[in-house]
């Protein structure tokens, strides 16, 4: 086979080959489409995160509106201290706040910022007053529990009814 | 007495069976440094190796690219199947993605490379080897390391990469395919769960590693099989089976310690 006809293929292999590379890097993975160039960290402290992970999504009414960036414990005060990326094109009031939800009954935690009232703006490094924690099942049912044991006459009526 | 000559010779035996253990690791380690050595210097003569290129990568193309679509149609299926019982078809995307590219990628591609490339190059050395032709090359004073073997093992160390990235993108694509046409799983949905849970450093950049890794086992693998082939038509097949079982083997084993190294311990 001639020289300029192997090169040709070789040449195709290797562009066939980078353009995958690319469709896995930004279709498969949405490289640059997450990644906030221009990122605004906030601080929010809460007393437990439950599953939050990093790099989950941040979001105000349902939209992404950032990125949770890291999360670490501080000795001080035995709370978690969540760092989170903000695009830059969003601006949110000093008194906004922030909750760690899930999406669907099991799916992913992500936080959900509710923006209050005040004039003026998070700035960098801020921090996030208001907080709520994540909501941990077990503790839901235990309550749920204590209450139904404090309730004296349906406790007593289904202990009754147990043969 | 009998039973302590019998004794005596199984430790024999076994000492022979570790020395002969130690010599093979140590040859095979002297040729994998010579050979990279030689891949170095082969790359400043590109004619070689893309001549070798065509050979191991664009005669590989039309069998990765078929095998992906088929793993990725099976992967969407089998995907949908279970994950509809937990009601999550949207995780469908992911499901196929993360187990493209993280694992079925690079170690289909490589089992299919050993097959379709390495047993070409283990007769190819093998037989030019029995015609005497390396013999040869040494008497013209010719490395037949580096005008041989070297341009080999830099093909298959550069076409691995790019055939395991082709098989993962077809494979996306066949499982999108099945899942979304066929399946009717919501188009935004499976990319958005996707792109939710595939990240690039963790799971594509360690896709690609685990297939340059895998391109250098099998490579060397064919590549010192071949060399060490007897040089006889008995010998050239034996080699080239042996080529297919090990490399299989160690890829098997080398994708399992990969995988224990970069997503164990998350």
């Amino acid at each position: 086979m001639d020289r300029k006809k192997t090169d040709f293929l070789v040449g195709l292999f290797v562009l066939a080959g980078s353009v995958a590379l690319v469709f896995l890097a930004f279709r498969v993975a949405n490289l640059g489409g997450v990644e906030l160039g221009n990122a605004l960290d906030v601080r929010a402290r809460f007393d437990n995160v439950g599953g939050l992970k990093p790099r989950a999504p941040v979001k105000s009414a349902g939209v992404t509106v950032g990125r949770v960036k890291s999360i670490s414990f501080d000795d001080g005060t035995y709370q978690a201290v969540v760092m989170i990326s903000l695009d830059r094109r969003f601006q949110f009031p000093k008194d906004t706040s922030a909750k760690i939800l899930t999406s669907g009954l099991l799916g992913e935690q992500y936080i959900g910022l509710e923006p209050g009232g005040e004039a003026s703006m998070l700035v960098a490094g801020s921090t996030i007053g208001m907080t709520q924690s994540a909501v941990v099942l077990e503790n839901l049912i235990s309550q749920f529990l204590y209450s139904k044991a404090a309730e004296p006459s349906a406790a007593g009526s289904g202990k009754a009814a147990k043969p | 007495m009998n039973w302590a000559i019998r004794a005596l010779d199984a430790v024999a035996a076994l000492g022979r069976g570790f020395r002969l253990g130690v010599v093979d690791t140590g040859r095979a380690a002297r040729y994998f440094v010579r050979l990279l050595a030689a891949s170095g210097m082969a790359l400043g003569r590109p004619r070689l190796v893309i001549d070798q290129m065509h050979f191991v990568g664009n005669r590989s193309v039309a069998i990765i690219m078929v095998s992906g679509l088929f793993v990725g149609f099976v992967l969407g299926l089998q995907g949908y199947y279970t994950l509809r019982r937990y009601g999550a078809e949207q995780a469908l995307g992911v499901l196929v993605a993360l187990s493209l590219v993280r694992e079925l990628g690079p170690v289909v591609t490589a089992l299919l490379f050993a097959g379709r490339a390495g047993t070409s190059l283990t007769a190819e050395i093998g037989l030019m080897k029995a015609g005497e032709q390396l013999a040869a090359m040494e008497m013209m004073a010719v490395d037949p390391f580096q005008r041989v073997l070297a341009p080999r093992f830099a093909a298959a160390i550069l076409c691995m990469p790019l055939l395991a990235a082709l098989f993962s993108a077809v494979g996306v694509f066949g499982g999108w395919l099945v899942g979304v046409p066929m399946i009717g799983v919501d188009d935004g949905a499976f990319w958005s769960q996707m792109q939710g849970g595939v990240e690039f450093v963790d799971d594509i950049v360690n896709g690609v590693i685990k297939s340059v890794v895998f391109g250098i086992t099998v490579g060397f693998v064919a590549l010192l099989t071949g060399w060490d082939a007897v040089p006889t038509p008995e010998g050239v097949a034996r080699a080239t089976t042996k080529t297919v079982v090990v490399s299989s083997l160690a890829v098997l084993a080398l994708d399992f310690l990969l995988t224990a190294l970069m997503f164990g311990t998350r």
